[in-house]
């Protein structure tokens, strides 16, 4: 049955503060840190390849591809997952979600695999990648790294095993990385909604 | 653009350009799905599906089945040559006897026109239109134009010629409405007999002579003669149509351009299209039938995000 509104529903502007979490430099550090994290375990990724979730995991996947091989001086393998199809959420929303492109053209049998995400926040995007991983063959271990982890906001037992920044946020708050190629500069922004807003 | 305008697929009449497109962009991501090693997905598992035949199918029936279950929806499979249609039961009693099992979305194939907007509009299910009559036969159109887009990049301002049986034709319907919603130029080729008289009026060419036609196009949509539906003579012989409109490797490679060969199936081998054609590397007649089960489970998916949670 369809409710007929007799008003339209007042549209509530939040005015958002601002925060840079991290900025140009440290956002540049970070991800230097964490490909000589991720060379520490994986030596020379012979048997380890990188797969970022769509939509906004690939580019963190794409600056750490050219960083690691500029490092070892070799190919890394890296691969775009989308998720859409395996989400809890299907037909709890209001629109159908589109998907974004996979692109696997390797095997991930027998490899270590690491996951890579932008922001790990309730840790459902992580449980519905490892269910859509899975299609993919048997991979010998899955590790997560995340740019930024909210920490104390899982709905689910995930934690990532490389962390760019952890940060205590309120689930009214928005955590944005922004990329040089997309934003036109490279840093990490916390949205907070004003208290009279 | 991110949710279909229709709540059913009847026909491709009542879809946008943007819905087809929404579909094809869908599709996409399923053809990639089903070249997995795990070609399933779990998106559809508390959707039950009824594919209801009142009509014979292979093709068609198998490739929704595969849809539906490849999007892990629960599939119930009925048709009419052992059910109590033969009984004297009306449409709307066994589509409503079906759903009171708690089914979200029917498939149907009926054999009379209208059938599936009929049922979309009394029953409480989402309607998947498998071919009502001559009238649509959607999904073939959608696969058809996809396959298009696919071997030729795009299919704005191609040039597709639909040749043979156009007057029993769903195939030919839905395909014109199809192409032409996405800016293809279209074409019917066939005896006069079998033509409408005012098919023009839908904007296509009409074109009696086979070379001539193959001459303008970039793709050729080879139908099969209906004969089952054909209830006087249309033309004196099969042979004759053959000789006449029959495509030959002779004609095609007297070509100056090298055109895609389509079949929405099943070929009549000899009488619409030789062997050697159909097995050429310029028929896609195999990437069609791929390509139909990517299209139907991108229209499910989307039909099926729209149906409300109890």
């Amino acid at each position: 049955m369809t409710i007929v509104r007799l008003f339209p529903i007042p549209i509530i502007f939040v005015s958002m503060e601002k925060q840079v979490i991290l900025n140009t430099k440290h956002f540049e550090l970070t991800l230097n840190r964490l490909c000589y994290q991720l060379i520490e375990t994986h030596n020379d990724f012979s048997e380890t390849v990188l797969i970022g979730l769509q939509p906004r995991g690939v580019n963190v996947v794409a600056r750490l591809k050219s960083q690691l091989e500029a490092i070892l001086g070799k190919e890394v393998v890296c691969g775009n997952l989308d998720i859409t199809f395996y989400r809890d959420d299907f037909r709890r929303r209001e629109r159908p979600i589109i998907p974004s492109v996979t692109n696997i053209d390797f095997v991930i049998e027998n490899k270590n695999v690491v996951l890579v995400d932008d922001v790990l926040y309730t840790g459902r995007t992580i449980r519905s990648g490892l269910d859509a991983l899975l299609a993919f063959g048997r991979p010998k271990k899955v590790e997560l790294l995340t740019l930024i982890d909210r920490r104390f906001r899982r709905d689910l037992p995930i934690q990532a095993d490389y962390i760019g920044k952890a940060v205590d946020t309120l689930i009214s708050e928005r955590v944005s990385v922004e990329w040089k190629e997309i934003e036109g500069e490279d840093k990490i922004v916390l949205y907070t909604p004003e208290a009279n807003g | 653009m991110d949710n279909l305008s229709v709540d059913h697929l009847t026909g491709i009449l009542d879809l946008t350009r943007q819905d087809i497109e929404l579909i094809f962009k869908t599709a996409d991501s399923f053809k990639e799905v089903i070249n997995r090693p795990i070609k399933k997905v779990p998106s559809l598992r508390d959707i039950t599906i009824a594919n209801l035949f009142f009509e014979n199918s292979t093709r068609t029936r198998l490739s929704f089945e595969m849809a539906e279950k490849r999007l892990s929806a629960d599939v119930v499979n009925f048709s009419a040559a052992s059910s109590s249609v033969k009984k004297g039961e009306t449409l709307i009693d066994t589509v409503n006897n079906i759903l009171s099992m708690k089914v979200d979305m029917v498939v149907m194939r009926h054999p009379n026109p209208g059938a599936a907007k009929f049922l979309s509009e009394r029953v409480d299910a989402k309607v998947v239109n498998a071919g009502d009559g001559t009238h649509e036969h959607p999904t073939q159109a959608l696969l058809d134009a996809f396959t298009i887009r696919e071997k030729l990049g795009s299919v704005e301002g191609k040039k597709v010629v639909i040749v043979g049986d156009i007057l029993h034709s769903r195939v030919a319907l839905s395909n014109i409405y199809c192409l032409q919603k996405l800016g293809a130029e279209v074409m019917v080729c066939g005896p006069t007999t079998l033509i409408p008289k005012y098919i023009h009026e839908l904007g296509v060419k009409v074109e009696h002579n086979l070379r001539t036609a193959l001459e303008w196009c970039d793709v050729a949509n080879m139908l099969r003669i209906q004969l089952e539906r054909q209830d006087i003579k249309y033309f004196p012989s099969l042979r004759e149509y053959s000789m006449q409109f029959g495509l030959t490797k002779e004609i095609l490679d007297s070509l100056e351009k090298e055109i895609v060969v389509m079949h929405p199936g099943p070929i009549n081998r000899g009488v619409e299209i030789t062997s050697d054609v159909a097995d050429s590397k310029q028929s896609v007649i195999l990437q069609q039938v791929e390509n139909g089960v990517a299209v139907r489970m991108a229209v499910i998916y989307l039909l099926a995000s729209k149906i409300e949670r109890q």
